[in-house]
């Protein structure tokens, strides 16, 4: 038997080193895999909307009140440029400007905070319950689950801007909080895109 | 001298290893981030949720030892198979394959120190311990009695309520964990991965693992919006899946079999994998056809993904959407097929160690090719349409996830249990355990073709009493393969504290995690992992040059400077 043929694969296009105990960050990779699932939830979500839609002889119901579309058009602007005001802060971060990450994520909470407002005094404007009917339900369902992954949203950007009052826990080369939230943040606008495209105006 | 008998290089470390080093037993008892110890509480867990499985499944059997009705209520006799199909999925095949051999094996299989986030985990796991603990307690309200698929309309008409929405809740639990220990192993695998070991140079448990993990991905949480619309139809008043309310029953099966059928591959992949792992070594040939296996399971996971509606024939699914199924379904034969002939081709010419691990593989394959033919059979319309809900498809599944997944269990017990307890386990015991098994398995579950065949319905505590022959050889089935459990528990209990002392690599295999001490330490290897030839290169390498490298790369790791 050939000797030559114990190999030490070796090579040099390595990814990892294992061997000391250490490895690369590879909690974006983690949090983008998560959101993938996350986001198959509301595809499951979606498609069954779309489902009770296809199969109903009307749409909506009889008799259900239609949905106002400015109050829902206004926060979509608000939620869709929220997204870019946050992404400067992820720009600001590598250039060490924890004071201009502050202030991104400050002004992004405050519009998170408008929209899911909005969305409350819609919630109480609308002229259908949760158990009205199978539109009212699901409406509430997908809109409700959005709010919620929204207000997680908040919740890490809160936690964010706190863990930025400590000096030194964020700079250009540790900075996965401000990267991981406004990741997120950004998963929970394209979501908010996909449901005001087939609640509101399809 | 053969090459079964060659000498291998023993690792002489682990005599120098203080007792620090060593994972103190109490460490199974706490929220442990280490990958080994996770694994561990994984398979011991959801061995003793098997245990519960089994008891309600030979309660099942006892009732229908007779035509009547006799033995249980009406209520705990659904509630028993009910709660026996549901523990059985989510509490130990799921859990036991994935959570247990999956973590316990990937990082030691790609020379990782652990997983890319123990904590995470560490959480997977104990989440198990509650959702399991709220599923068992839905038994003290009247436990969920709508079958493990919970179909509305009957689900939310229930009168077991507080019981059903206990099931709900428990699975949308233990479903979060799997998703959670989903991106571990994705993430692991594809990046944890030690230097110099490319994709095709993995063993072929973690390709399933990654194609496991990506169904769980995408699939589990699509069964958590299901349940989640059904819970608020269950306790809310919605009417999502009530006609009644303008509702659709038949768009919860759709979502629901959306994550079952791919649950099924996330069942039998990583069972998959474990049977490349036992066959090479055992049978001293390298696998046949690596490329082809590590390709065809993710081509089961990207086919697993598009077959869900075969399970809806007769739900008035319109024809061509049942003939795309159709299809779609018979293609899984392919590259399961190509994996079968590649296991038989591993095992042909072989030198084959007949000792319990490739017992329970060659007894898996026998037994998963039977569930397998079944299983083309119920894929085409005409007879799923003859023999839906009779018991024809309870004996094609049971072939499937206890011939298939629960025997290839028992084969990756049989092979990792010296790695993992550093002891061997008994091996009369363990014939005496397969004989039992597939002895008992094969009375109990053959004859069910026979009665679906004869037009018996499934999940009746009543029927009639022309088939009361074949259901009492069943039942006598049944107790055997449950009393087959005791000779393993016996022996597995007796070896880890008394067996025979398991050196480092008992069975000679190349795989890396026989490349340190059994069990390993807490951080794996003393040193580097010695990453010296392909997984399944048997027979084709030079033992007495890998002894000489192994032990040169040992003594370089006991340099004290390291």
């Amino acid at each position: 038997m050939e000797a030559t043929q114990i190999t030490n694969l070796v090579s040099e296009n390595h990814r990892v080193s294992a061997n000391t105990g250490e490895h690369p960050d590879l909690r974006i990779f983690g949090l983008l895999t998560f959101l993938f699932s996350e986001g198959m939830l509301f595809v499951g979500l979606f498609t069954a909307y779309l489902a009770f839609r296809a199969i109903a002889p009307e749409w909506p119901p009889e008799g259900t009140e239609k949905l106002e579309i400015l109050l829902p058009g206004i926060n979509t602007i608000i939620l869709v440029s929220s997204s870019f005001v946050i992404h400067q802060a992820d720009h600001a971060i590598k250039e060490d400007k924890l004071r201009a990450v502050q202030l991104w994520f400050l002004a992004t909470f405050v519009m998170g905070a408008i929209f899911i407002a909005g969305q409350l005094y819609e919630y109480q404007h609308l002229g259908f319950g949760f158990t009205t009917n199978i539109f009212a339900s699901t409406f509430f369902v997908l809109t409700g689950f959005h709010g919620l992954h929204v207000i997680i949203g908040l919740c890490l950007i809160a936690a964010v801007l706190l863990r930025s009052l400590q000096p030194g826990h964020y700079h250009s080369q540790k900075h996965f909080g401000i990267e991981a939230a406004s990741i997120y943040w950004h998963f929970v606008d394209i979501i908010w895109i996909v449901l005001f495209l087939i609640l509101y105006i399809l | 001298m053969t090459l079964a008998e060659q000498p291998f290089h023993e690792s002489t470390a682990s005599i120098e290893v203080s007792v620090q080093e060593r994972t103190p037993w109490w460490e199974y008892f706490t929220f442990s981030r280490d990958h080994k110890v996770i694994g561990i509480q994984y398979l011991v867990t959801t061995f003793a949720f098997y245990l519960l499985g089994g008891a309600l499944a030979s309660l099942v059997r006892a009732e229908l030892a007779t035509p009547d009705s006799d033995l249980l209520p009406p209520e705990w006799y659904n509630g028993s198979f009910t709660m026996h199909g549901t523990i059985m999925i989510f509490l130990w095949i799921v859990p036991a394959v994935t959570g247990g051999f999956g973590n316990y094996l990937v990082p030691l299989m790609i020379g990782a120190r652990d997983m890319a986030f123990p904590t995470l985990n560490a959480i997977a796991f104990w989440m198990i311990i509650p959702g399991g603990l709220l599923l068992i307690s839905s038994f003290f309200v009247g436990p969920a009695s709508t079958g493990w698929t919970a179909y509305p309309p009957l689900s939310i008409l229930t009168e077991q309520h507080a019981g059903q929405a206990l099931w709900i809740f428990s699975i949308i639990i233990l479903g979060t964990s799997s998703i959670l220990a989903a991106v571990n192993f994705i993430v692991t695998i594809w990046s944890m991965r030690m230097k110099g070991m490319g994709l095709f140079d993995m063993p072929l448990f973690c390709w399933a693992m990654l194609a496991t993990s990506v169904l769980a991905l995408v699939a589990t949480p699509v069964l958590a919006g299901a349940l989640i619309l059904l819970a608020f139809d269950l306790l809310a008043g919605t009417s999502f899946f009530n006609p009644t309310g303008g509702g659709n029953p038949i768009v919860y099966q759709h979502l629901f079999w959306f994550y079952s059928h791919p649950a099924v591959y996330v069942m039998i992949l990583p069972v998959f994998g474990i049977i490349s792992e036992v066959l090479p070594p055992h049978a001293r040939k390298p696998i046949f056809g690596y490329k082809a296996i590590a390709y065809s399971s993710m081509m089961i996971c990207a086919l697993g993904l598009v077959v869900w509606a075969h399970h809806m024939f007769t739900s008035g699914t319109p024809d061509w959407l049942r003939v795309f199924f159709m299809i779609a379904t018979l293609l899984v034969a392919v590259p399961t097929g190509i994996k079968i002939f590649s296991w038989l081709a591993t095992l042909w010419g072989g030198k084959l160690r007949l000792a319990s691990p490739l017992l329970f593989a060659i007894g898996f394959i026998s037994m998963f090719v039977v569930g397998g033919l079944s299983g083309v059979m119920l894929g085409s319309v005409p007879i799923d349409i003859h023999v839906h809900d009779t018991y024809f498809v309870v004996a094609h599944f049971h072939y499937v996830l206890f011939g298939g997944s629960v025997f290839g269990i028992y084969a990756g017990i049989y092979h990792w249990f010296p790695k993992m307890t550093g002891r061997m386990l008994n091996e009369t015991w363990g014939k005496i355990h397969f004989a039992l098994t597939l002895i008992g398995f094969n009375l109990c579950f053959f004859p069910m073709h026979i009665l679906g065949l004869q037009g018996m319905p499934r999940r009746v505590a009543q029927y009639d009493p022309q088939f009361a022959e074949i259901n009492l050889i069943c039942s006598i089935g049944a107790f055997i393969l449950a009393l087959s459990t005791i000779p393993f528990i016996i022996n597995a209990v007796y070896s880890w504290f008394n067996g025979a002392k398991a050196p480092s690599n008992p069975w000679k295999a190349l795989t890396l995690e026989w490349t340190t001490d059994s069990p390993p330490i807490p951080h794996n290897w003393h040193g580097e992992p010695p990453l010296l030839v392909h997984p399944y290169d048997y027979g084709t390498v030079d033992y007495e040059k890998l002894n000489q490298l192994l032990a040169d790369h040992e003594a370089s790791n006991l340099v004290p400077n390291h």
